[in-house]
C-alpha cells in the first residue's frame, strides 16, 4: 500500500494526542491552570494536527462534512464522530482545570474513554480490510492502541507507567511483525483464485493492461523501498523504544525527557511507513505482485 | 444508504468468456468513450503523451500466460471491471455515503457529489475496479453503463453496456443473473461460470466462463503409415548430388 504522508503524519500525530488525552482525562491528580493548559495544548495540538493532515489526504476536503452521515455502517464516520466527541469532552473538562481549577469528572473520564474509541476506530478501517491479508490480523487495534497509551504515557510524564507500555508495546510490535508475515503467506488469495485458471496450470502475468502507472499500481501495489523494511524495523524499535526506555532510565532531566519524546515519534513515524510499504494488497496477483 | 440492500430485485451484470476473448481492448476504449461523454464526471487522463500517461478506466484488460503440466502455455486475455458483488464490501466502507448498492438491479454506483475522495473503497474491493480519477478527485467505477440500458432513446440494441455492444468476438454477455432463466444464467450453467477470489466472500455477480479445454494431437494417427517416407536413401540426381556434396564437405 501506498506510505501516504499525510495518513502517517495523522495516524502518528493524532494517535499520540489521544492517547495524551486519554491519561489528562482519566488519571489523577489532574494539573491545574498553566501546568494543565500546557498539557492540553500539546495534545490538541497533536490529535487536531493530525486530523488536518488527514484532511490532505480527501480528493474533496470540503465536503468532509458528509463523513459524519455512514456511522452506522463505516468505521471512519465513527472515527469521524469519535474523534469530534472526545475533543468536545476534554475541552469542557480542560476549561475548568484550566480557568476554574475544578475537575468535572464526568467529562474527563467521558473523553478520555472517547480518546481512546477513537483510535480504536482508526485501527478498525484497516483491521477490517480483507484485501490487505497484513492488516485483517489483531496486531492494529492492538498496536494502535497500544502506541496510543505508551506515548500518552511519555507526553503527561508518567514515568514509570510510560517505561511498562514501552517494554510491553515494544514486545507486542516485534511478535506482530512476525505474526503478520505468517497471516499473509497464509493468505487464500492466490493467481489463481484472483483469475480463476489455476485449474489449467501455473498462472504468470504476460501482460499488464496499460503500460505506464495507473492509480491502481500508485496505491495498491507500491513495492517502491520495501527492501529496506528489516533495516528499517531495527530503527522503528530502536527509536521508538529503546532509545527513550534508556533515557526516562537515566536521572531525570528535562531535556533528556524532550529526547525521548522525539526519538519515540520518530520510531512510531517510521513504523508507520512500515505499516503501509509493508502491506500487500490482494489487487496485485492480477499485476503478479508487480 | 451505505449499507447493503438485503435483496435485490434484478442482479444485473456481465459474463465474460475467457474462451473467446481476443484481448482486442475495443471494450476498454468504448468503455472510455462512453463514460466519457456521458454519466458523471468524464474520464480523465494526466500528461496523455508526456512520460508519464496516468488515466482512469473503468475496464482493464490483463493477458495472462498459463502453463499446464504438459503442452504449450496457454494466453488467456482477461477483461475486469466493477463485478457488481452482493456483498460489496466497498459500499459499507463508505463514510459519507456516496457509494451505494441499487435495490432495483444491484447495480453497485457512486454519487459523485457526496465523494470525499478517501479512497476507501478503492482499498476495500479485491478487484481493483475502482479508480480516482486524477483530475475530478472522485472514484469512478463501471456503472454498468446506467444511461444506456435504460435509455429509451436509444434503439433497442443499444440498450446494453457500451463494452458488449462492442465487443467484435462475442467475449461479453449482460443480462439478469437472478434470472435463472435468462441468456446469461444459462451460459453460466452451461459453461461452468466461475467467481473471482470467492474466498474473499464478496458474492460477486459478474461471472466468469472458463477457458474450454485445448484440442490435444492424437497419440495414434490412422493415417501415419501411409505417409512414412518412400525412399530411404535419395537416387537419380539428388542422389548424385547428396554423394557429391558429402565428398565436397
Amino acid at each position: 500500500m501506498h506510505p501516504a504522508p499525510s495518513i502517517i503524519l495523522f495516524t502518528t500525530l493524532s494517535g499520540l494526542g489521544f492517547g495524551m488525552l486519554a491519561f489528562l482525562g482519566l488519571s489523577v491528580p489532574a494539573p491545574r491552570g498553566w501546568t494543565a493548559f500546557a498539557f492540553f495544548f500539546i495534545a490538541y495540538a497533536l490529535s487536531v494536527g493530525g486530523l488536518l493532515f488527514s484532511t490532505f489526504h480527501l480528493g474533496h476536503p470540503e465536503r468532509a462534512l458528509k463523513a459524519f452521515t455512514q456511522w452506522r455502517s463505516s468505521w471512519l464516520s465513527r472515527e469521524a464522530w469519535a474523534a469530534v466527541i472526545a475533543l468536545v469532552l476534554m475541552g469542557l473538562y480542560a476549561i475548568g482545570l484550566v480557568f476554574f481549577g475544578m475537575r468535572w469528572a464526568i467529562f474527563g473520564v467521558t473523553g478520555g474513554i472517547m480518546s481512546l474509541v477513537t483510535v480504536f476506530a482508526t485501527s478498525m478501517i484497516y483491521m477490517q480490510m480483507t484485501t490487505v491479508p497484513r492488516w485483517n490480523h489483531w496486531s492494529p487495534p492492538v498496536l494502535f492502541l497500544g502506541y496510543s497509551l505508551a506515548g500518552g504515557a511519555l507526553l503527561t510524564g508518567r514515568v514509570s507507567l510510560a517505561l511498562l507500555l514501552l517494554a510491553v508495546v515494544g514486545a507486542i510490535q516485534i511478535v506482530a511483525w512476525f505474526d503478520q508475515e505468517r497471516r499473509e503467506s497464509q493468505s487464500e488469495s492466490t493467481m489463481a483464485t484472483a483469475t480463476g485458471l489455476g485449474g489449467i496450470g501455473s498462472v504468470r502475468a504476460f501482460e499488464h493492461p496499460h503500460t505506464g502507472e495507473s492509480y491502481l499500481t500508485k496505491e495498491m501495489v507500491y513495492v517502491v523501498a520495501r527492501k529496506h523494511r528489516q533495516v528499517l524495523k531495527i530503527i522503528s524499535v530502536l527509536l521508538a523504544f529503546v532509545l527513550p526506555v534508556a533515557l526516562l532510565l537515566a536521572p531525570f532531566h528535562h531535556i533528556l525527557a524532550a529526547l525521548a519524546v522525539i526519538s519515540h515519534l520518530a520510531g512510531v513515524l517510521v513504523q508507520r511507513w512500515l505499516f503501509f510499504a509493508e502491506a500487500r494488497h490482494v489487487v496485485g496477483h492480477y499485476y503478479g505482485r508487480a | 444508504m451505505t449499507s447493503l440492500p438485503s435483496h435485490t430485485e434484478k442482479s444485473l451484470g456481465l459474463v465474460i468468456d475467457l474462451d473467446t476473448c481476443v484481448g482486442c481492448h475495443a471494450c476498454v476504449t468504448a468503455c472510455k468513450g462512453w463514460n466519457t461523454e456521458n454519466y458523471g464526471a468524464p474520464l480523465a487522463d494526466k500528461d496523455a503523451y508526456g512520460a508519464e500517461p496516468v488515466g482512469s478506466f473503468l475496464n482493464r484488460i490483463h493477458s495472462f500466460e498459463v502453463q499446464p503440466e504438459t503442452g504449450p502455455a496457454q494466453l488467456i486475455h482477461f477483461p475486469k471491471s466493477c463485478l457488481h458483488c452482493a456483498d460489496a464490501p466497498c459500499v459499507t466502507v463508505c463514510p459519507t455515503g456516496a457509494s451505494y448498492k441499487r435495490q432495483e438491479d444491484g447495480i453497485v454506483l457512486v454519487n459523485e457529489s457526496d465523494c470525499i475522495g478517501c479512497g476507501l473503497c478503492a482499498w476495500a474491493c479485491p478487484y481493483g475496479a475502482r479508480e480516482m480519477d486524477p483530475v475530478e478527485q472522485v472514484m469512478k467505477k463501471c456503472t454498468l453503463c446506467v444511461d444506456r440500458i435504460y435509455n429509451e432513446n436509444l434503439p433497442e440494441e443499444d440498450r446494453q453496456p457500451a463494452c458488449v455492444r462492442t465487443c467484435p468476438a462475442g467475449a461479453r454477455h449482460f443480462g439478469d443473473l437472478a434470472d435463472p432463466e435468462s441468456g446469461v444464467s444459462k451460459l453460466v450453467a452451461e459453461r461452468g461460470g466461475i467467481d473471482l477470489m470467492p474466498e474473499q466472500g464478496t458474492a460477486p455477480v459478474n461471472q466468469y466462463l472458463p477457458p474450454r479445454p485445448k484440442d490435444e494431437a492424437p497419440e495414434f494417427d490412422v493415417l501415419a503409415p501411409y505417409l512414412e517416407p518412400v525412399a530411404e536413401e535419395p537416387r537419380g540426381f539428388l542422389g548424385w548430388l547428396d554423394r557429391t556434396l558429402e565428398k565436397i564437405g
